[in-house]
């Protein structure tokens, strides 16, 4: 008969052998498989909204999950959407936060995933954390649920303690990775690392760096004897320098380290030790720590600097010579966090140096004294610009800036993709000019058309914001802080910047009238914080009745008293938090903190 | 839409998010939210150290340390007086600023260690101990003790005080060291800063 009709229907009569079925007739697997090769996550929420046999399709495929913000679904949405998933990545509170802007037990506590995790998803693999209330109990419950469970990444968490370590060390058979970025843990001084039997050799990851207290070295040093894949290992103060070394001959195949507190005073025998150990490491890309690094041992590392690719100074308190002499051995390059105690002159060095540079984040010495100058300005990051045609993520800190090298930045660097800068005093002119740096920055939008993230800084007023608003079309996260002179401010950013998905705005002049003119955009976006602006409860108020799918949360003082529901709309408010979302308003508000 | 272009009304500073209570004495050029400053304020904020002493005394017990308020009385072009901290400004994480107050120690300054060359009588080699590295003469006793342990110990006399003492015949070590001028002096005289 004729071949099978294109309303798709099975067909009772067999179709000659030779036609194959038409595409949309497709078994799931199939579509499975081809989903497989999209590359975002983006792409595959595209496709499950083109019909329902391809969101069925998808959503049963879904591997990896990642939750930017825990409250814009529940737990349960994510586990009964996406039943198969082996990887979940959650993100907490708002980036502000990194800054002591939101108030304490604000929230985003993780034991709700966890506990719907263990539930629905028990061959999930990989967890991954961010800025959330992570506690023993979770940590526990993770050891417990999850029989195949390879991947723990906790970055910038709080709420555990090494008696939660001990029970992942102990539970966690097939563990592979265990990294700590950055985190709050509390030190119950258990010997959690002792907890990992002697028959694992799994780990390929350890990163502890961030735990204050100490280690058992021998412990340490039988872990990593036995685990052979080990690539990455980032250790903490405790760990001293004699027992680095011993530590890298154990560990010759490490890729990335993390050398924890290396200093002591200096010592021939040592500094031999630790020539010949790092001589030895031959695979090693990624360098960081080094806090209290002593200059006569940074040439231990010189044999390494010609494979280095990634290098984060970013504690070294090292100064001038011997730190320029270091980096500029390093000519393979890609990544270099510093201190501005590198200077002008040290930055003249990389930009010479290491031409392979992608990513540059330069932090401030002494971020909160301003009597302690060190010569670091707009120069460095002009000749960096200048001469690293890869340069495409920065992040600045400095005390001065013109227009004009904004402008030359702009020019020479189409190739942004992320660019922060961090004028340290608020308001800060161009210092030849003592004009707002609108100029600079509208150079840096205009040029730079795949710009998807930016902090600016300094004085600037509305007019930043139209050339923002108007240029910034692939622009996803905007931070401003003490700029803009009106409403309009506001108004422009939001009324332009098509693909603005995170905006985050403190103490400058922005009032109701542009939120509210804009309220639709909201639900475009991911979240807006608005904290010390010109805004009202009621502007919030109305903005939460108009916007139904929006959750809008207002925070004050957390020393003030009284509830918000007796203030009046024409009270001020003092932060503002709003963010789209399918699960309806949390539950777990702190006082200081009500759902209008 | 929107036409104006008149500034909107700023926040009083009570709900400015600053943590602390002093008056508008110093914060009028500062407030957040406020007005751009006049193109004069970052000859303002330099000037403010002899204009406003009285907030900047505050500010001084507050975060920066008392070697620092010596620097307010400088003269014109001197740095600008330690500022009253506006809550997360400038953006540092709180672990990065933890780590930085932990490495810096209480002085806050960045130098590179003071190492001074340490001889003992009979020693076959020199050693050097960083002085910045101690917060004490004590401290610095105990350094040294380590570092020529098989010379001497450090003995607790009845009155209190601690000698290096030879871990062998028991006498008595004495701490001296050279001044600028070329004279020997002994170790513990002068205040340790």
């Amino acid at each position: 008969m004729a071949p099978a009709a294109p309303m798709g229907r099975g067909g009772s009569r067999a179709a000659p052998a030779a036609a194959a079925p038409p595409w949309h007739v497709l078994p799931d697997e199939v579509w499975e498989h081809a989903f497989s090769f999209l590359p975002a996550d983006s792409d595959r929420g595209a496709a499950a909204a083109a019909c329902r046999s391809w969101l069925r399709a998808e959503r049963r495929s879904r591997r990896r999950l990642a939750v930017a913000n825990c409250y814009a679904a529940s737990p349960q949405d994510a586990v009964d959407r996406f039943p198969a998933v082996r990887a979940v990545e959650v993100k907490g509170k708002p980036h502000f936060a990194d800054f002591g802007l939101v108030p304490p037990a604000w929230g985003a506590a993780a034991a709700p995933w966890v506990a719907a995790a263990a539930d629905g998803w028990p061959l999930l693999e990989e967890i991954s954390f961010k800025r959330m209330v992570v506690t023993d109990d979770c940590l526990e419950m993770i050891a417990a649920s999850f029989r195949n469970f390879q991947v723990l990444r906790l970055v910038s968490c709080e709420g555990f303690s090494t008696a939660g370590l001990a029970a992942i060390a102990a539970g966690c058979r097939n563990l592979r990775e265990l990294d700590l970025q950055e985190n709050e843990i509390e030190d119950c001084s258990i010997h959690w690392l002792s907890l990992f039997p002697e028959s694992f050799t799994s780990l390929v990851t350890l990163n502890f760096s961030c735990l204050e207290g100490d280690v058992n070295i021998t412990v340490l040093e039988r872990l990593v004897t036995r685990c052979h894949n080990l690539k990455t290992l980032k250790l903490n103060n405790a760990i001293p320098l004699d027992k680095l070394a011993n530590l890298l001959r154990k560990a010759p195949q490490i890729v990335e380290l993390g050398t924890g507190r290396f200093s002591a005073d200096y010592h021939p025998d040592l500094f031999s030790k630790l020539e010949a150990a790092f001589a030895g490491c031959k695979s090693l890309r990624r360098l960081s720590g080094a806090w209290d690094a002593v200059p006569e041992y940074l040439p231990a590392f010189y044999c390494v600097c010609d494979g280095l690719t990634s290098l984060n100074l970013s504690y070294t308190t090292v100064r001038g010579p011997e730190l320029i002499k270091f980096i500029s051995r390093c000519k393979k390059l890609q990544l270099l966090w510093v201190m501005d105690l590198i200077e002008d002159r040290g930055l003249a060095v990389v930009a010479s140096s290491c031409n392979k540079l992608q990513e540059l984040r330069v932090f401030p010495s002494a971020p909160f004294d301003a009597a302690e100058q060190v010569s670091l300005t707009e120069r460095g990051l002009v000749d960096v610009s200048a001469s690293c045609p890869m340069l495409e993520s920065v992040l600045y800190f400095c005390r001065r800036m013109t227009n004009e090298a904004l402008i030359t930045i702009a020019k020479n660097r189409p190739n942004f993709t992320c660019f922060r800068l961090c004028i340290i005093e608020p308001h800060t002119p161009d210092y030849t000019t003592h004009q707002p740096l609108d100029a600079g920055f509208s150079a840096i939008v205009e040029s730079c058309k795949g710009l998807r993230r930016l902090s600016v800084s300094g004085l600037l007023t509305d007019i930043v914001f139209k050339s923002i608003g108007a240029h910034a079309d692939r622009l996803e996260m905007l931070s401003i802080a003490f700029a803009g002179n009106s409403d309009l401010g506001l108004h422009y950013i939001l009324s332009g910047c098509k693909s603005l998905k995170k905006l985050e705005i403190r103490d400058c002049p922005f009032g109701d009238k542009p939120l509210l003119a804009n309220a639709a955009k909201l639900e475009t976006m991911r979240s807006l914080w608005m904290s010390t602006c010109s805004l009202t409860l009621g502007a919030c108020r109305q903005l939460a009745r108009k916007m139904p799918r929006l959750s809008v949360e207002v925070m004050n003082d957390p020393r003030r008293r009284c509830p918000l529901d007796s203030l009046t709309d024409e009270s001020p408010v003092e932060t503002l938090y709003v963010y789209r979302t399918i699960a309806g308003p949390r539950f777990d508000t702190p006082a200081c903190v009500q759902i209008v | 839409m929107l036409v104006e272009t008149e500034r909107s009304s700023t926040e009083s500073s009570a709900a400015s998010g600053l943590d602390f209570e002093d008056t508008a004495l110093t914060l009028t050029l500062r407030l957040p939210g406020s007005a751009p400053a006049p193109p004069a304020v970052a000859s303002l904020s330099s000037s403010s150290s002899s204009a406003f002493p009285d907030a900047d005394r505050k500010c001084a017990s507050s975060d920066a340390d008392p070697d620092r308020s010596s620097l307010l009385a400088a003269s014109s072009d001197a740095a600008p007086a330690p500022k009253a901290r506006v809550v997360g400004w400038p953006p540092v994480r709180s672990y990065r600023k933890n780590a930085l107050a932990g490495v810096a120690g209480s002085s806050k300054a960045n130098q590179a260690a003071k190492f001074v060359k340490v001889a003992v009588d009979g020693a076959p080699y020199l050693r050097k101990v960083d002085l910045q590295a101690y917060a004490g003469y004590d401290q610095l006793l105990r350094a040294l003790q380590d570092k020529f342990f098989s010379h001497f110990t450090i003995r607790k006399f009845a009155d209190d005080e601690r000698k290096l003492v030879d871990a062998v015949n028991g006498t008595e070590y004495v701490p001296t060291y050279e001044d600028k001028d070329g004279d020997w002096m002994l170790v513990g005289d002068v205040p340790w800063k």
